[in-house]
């Protein structure tokens, strides 16, 4: 009841005309933005940081909120128009929604998206609205030693889970925590890593660190492989759906969403799990089995729904934990840092208003774009034939404006140009980008509650333990990060067939998908020798 | 296992090698920055500033030595693929070096010439190593878009970027 009236209270902030515009305005922009390739809600966001300094934080929340479901859902309308996904959780999408656009039934595909992306982010965010506020009561209870197992566990999960070479994404997760180091340190004042450089001294924006990454970064790596020949954008008209492919997609929808709000609420959640879990389930339970890889909508509507359903699931851990676990949400953490807002489970209680009326937009967003892209879609479709020089180059210009407006000095320019060719060398060499951007954000607040605890213990490493919720999580991570080694003992011992019926039951989904999708993009576990013994270093960091 | 293949004929085609030597580098940075700095040991922080730069460190180095045992047993990173990319061709540095260099000229030009001027050479030059040819349509939008940008931050945001040599014009 009392989540009920939070809620309406929330709405009635989120409809003033003012905020229903921000929230037209981030749903467009994030629509555009998750078409356009090069670009994604992640940076958006940053991007828009500075720029939005001058607005009200609930505004400017519930403009982010819009860019965060609109780039889900542009990223699904790329994906069907072109074969080529530009984001990891819609590699499935493109399976069958290419397939589909190809048969001629584009239009379609790109109905059973949008719908399925409005009923599970609708879903998704009911039950963000209900969780957050449980989860935020159980988590006030918890101290620092609890909080300081939580953080490690989400960055070395991401970390673990994520990308398809363990050791590169370490390697990644190394180095933005070395980044994160950069500054002041905020106990006893001393400089890290400044070499003298009193610009330095106040650490590296993030805001300068994001779009570094991102979009100087991303913007080299095509310039470096641009695509000579124009890609062939499959011609739209309005999207509209069949009674048969109502019939087809509803259950796939509610199934979708329930694979993707769990795995998005987890501390090491993501998209991309839930997406391939929710393409095999359909696969086998559809009536239509040998449509599959020939453009089944059951293909589409499924992996869409637990898209969006895990993007309003990776809001839990955020607003209520104070703990992002994709990009978007790492900015988002950022920006709540700027507004000199403390994120986790105080800010229900201090910020009630701004959380409802987020959550609130929330559902207006999904109501938006549902109301905005089903006519748009063949608009979207054109944005995709813009000119590449222009876009690669407004990339830059906007990337370079945005960092600059943080501080006004060309000093950050150059922070952008050096971190840009770090980006530059991780996308040539297979490192995730996502390690990197936790690393830089978590990185110092992971400190922070590391000096906490132990603080409270007098330097007894056991004050880390000294929590149940601590103690359970180490055990977790322990199990996560061993997994990999568990398994091959696993199937040393039991040489059986991989797609038997008696396989465990986590594991087996993610290897199906492994072997039905070539994308490569997912080869989770086990790769190369070298990576295991890695793990064991990561874990002995926490000890 | 070191007789037959020499060590140069190894390295080849491994500069993935040079991430290894970077996360080592920046390790060994981590590591000598954190052990320059002085603290007494204090009771409200016995932490100290020191144990995460080591841990970091540590990681680094350990990801250094992993990575480049396992490029030399021919273990790759995957290079990312994506809407515009092609990978079939190798990194095409014609592009990029003209890129960097209007990325480079905006830097050495913003404080001085001001965002007006800086940023139309940034629009333009990059718009030409990419491969515009279209020489006056990619001159006014890098202008228009520039003046916008200037004028939506002083007037929209109160944000003042430099207006350098135009100043008094703009």
């Amino acid at each position: 009841m009392d989540v009920f009236s939070s809620l309406m209270d929330g709405f009635a902030t989120a409809l003033t005309p003012m905020n229903l515009l921000y929230a037209v305005i981030g749903v467009i922009l994030g629509s555009a933005v998750g078409v356009l390739p090069g670009l994604g809600p992640a940076m958006t966001i940053a991007l828009l940081l500075p720029v939005t300094y001058v607005l009200e934080p609930t505004s400017a929340f519930i403009m982010f909120a819009g860019i965060y479901y609109g780039g889900m859902y542009g990223g699904s309308t790329t994906s069907i128009l072109l074969n080529t996904p530009g984001e990891s959780s819609s590699v499935v999408t493109a399976i069958e929604g290419n397939r589909m656009a190809k048969a001629g039934r584009a239009a379609q595909a790109l109905a059973t998206a949008a719908i399925g992306s409005f009923v599970a982010g609708t879903i998704g965010t009911a039950l963000l609205a209900v969780f957050a506020p449980i989860v935020v009561e159980f988590a006030v209870s918890l101290g620092s030693p609890s909080y300081f197992a939580i953080m490690v566990l989400a960055l070395l999960a991401v970390t673990a889970v994520l990308g398809s070479s363990r050791l590169r994404g370490f390697a990644s997760l190394g180095l933005g925590l070395a980044i994160g180091l950069v500054g002041m340190d905020s106990v006893t004042g001393q400089r890290r890593l400044t070499f003298g450089q009193p610009l330095l001294a106040d650490g590296l924006d993030i805001v300068v660190v994001a779009v570094a990454i991102f979009a100087v970064g991303e913007a080299l790596w095509v310039a470096a492989h641009m695509r000579r020949t124009p890609l062939y954008v499959i011609p739209v008209g309005r999207p509209w759906m069949g009674k048969q492919d109502w019939k087809r997609s509803w259950k796939p929808w509610l199934r979708g969403t329930a694979f993707g709000f769990p795995f998005g609420a987890l501390p090491a959640g993501g998209a991309e799990i839930p997406t391939f879990l929710s393409y095999v389930t359909e696969k086998r339970l559809s009536k239509h089995p040998e449509e599959f890889g020939k453009g089944a909508i059951e293909g589409v509507a499924g992996p869409e729904a637990a898209n969006n359903a895990a993007a309003a699931g990776t809001m839990t851990p955020l607003l209520a934990l104070g703990l992002p676990t994709n990009a978007t949400a790492a900015v988002m953490l950022a920006a709540f840092v700027q507004f000199g807002i403390q994120p986790g489970p105080l800010l229900f209680a201090n910020e009630g208003p701004l959380v409802w009326a987020l959550i609130a937009s929330l559902f207006i967003g999904n109501f938006l774009l549902l109301l905005i892209n089903l006519p748009l879609a063949p608009m979207w479709a054109k944005i995709l034939q813009l000119p590449r020089p222009y876009l690669y180059a407004g990339i830059l210009f906007f990337a370079t404006l945005g960092a600059y407006s943080v501080n006004l000095q060309a000093f950050d320019l150059l922070l952008l140009l050096v971190l840009g060719a770090l980006g530059f060398m991780m996308r040539r060499f297979g490192l995730p980008v996502l390690p990197l951007i936790l690393g830089v954000i978590l990185g110092p607040r992971i400190e922070g509650q590391l000096r906490k605890s132990l603080q409270l213990s007098a330097g007894d490493p056991a004050g880390l333990l000294s929590e149940p919720i601590a103690v359970v999580i180490y055990i977790i991570l322990a199990i996560i990060l061993m997994w990999p080694l568990l398994f091959k003992l696993y199937r040393r011992n039991r040489p059986a067939p991989l797609l038997s019926a008696n396989a465990t039951r986590g594991n087996e989904p993610t290897d199906v998908a492994r072997g039905t999708v070539s994308h490569g993009s997912h080869r989770a576990d086990g790769k190369s020798k070298g990576d295991a013994g890695d793990d064991g270093d990561g874990g002995d960091g926490n000890g | 296992m070191s007789t037959s293949p020499t060590w140069a004929s190894r390295l080849k085609g491994r500069s993935e090698l040079g991430v290894a030597l970077l996360l080592g580098a920046v390790g060994v940075v981590v590591l000598v920055d954190a052990i320059a700095l002085v603290t007494p040991y204090s009771q409200s922080d016995p932490v100290g500033p020191k144990t995460l730069p080591y841990i970091i460190a540590g990681l680094l180095l350990a990801c250094a030595v992993l990575l480049a045992v396992n490029v030399l047993r021919g273990g790759q990173g995957e290079a990312e693929g994506g809407e515009d990319v092609d990978l079939s061709h190798p990194a095409d540095w014609k592009t990029i070096l003209p890129l960097v260099g209007a990325f480079v000229a905006n830097i050495l030009l913003i404080d001085w010439a001001g965002w007006v001027v800086s940023g139309t050479i940034l629009f333009w030059g990059s718009a030409w190593a990419l491969g515009s040819r279209h020489y006056v349509r990619d001159g006014l939008i890098s202008v228009a878009l520039s003046v916008l940008t200037f004028y939506g931050f002083y007037l929209g945001l109160g944000i003042p970027l430099p207006a350098g040599l135009l100043e008094g014009i703009l």
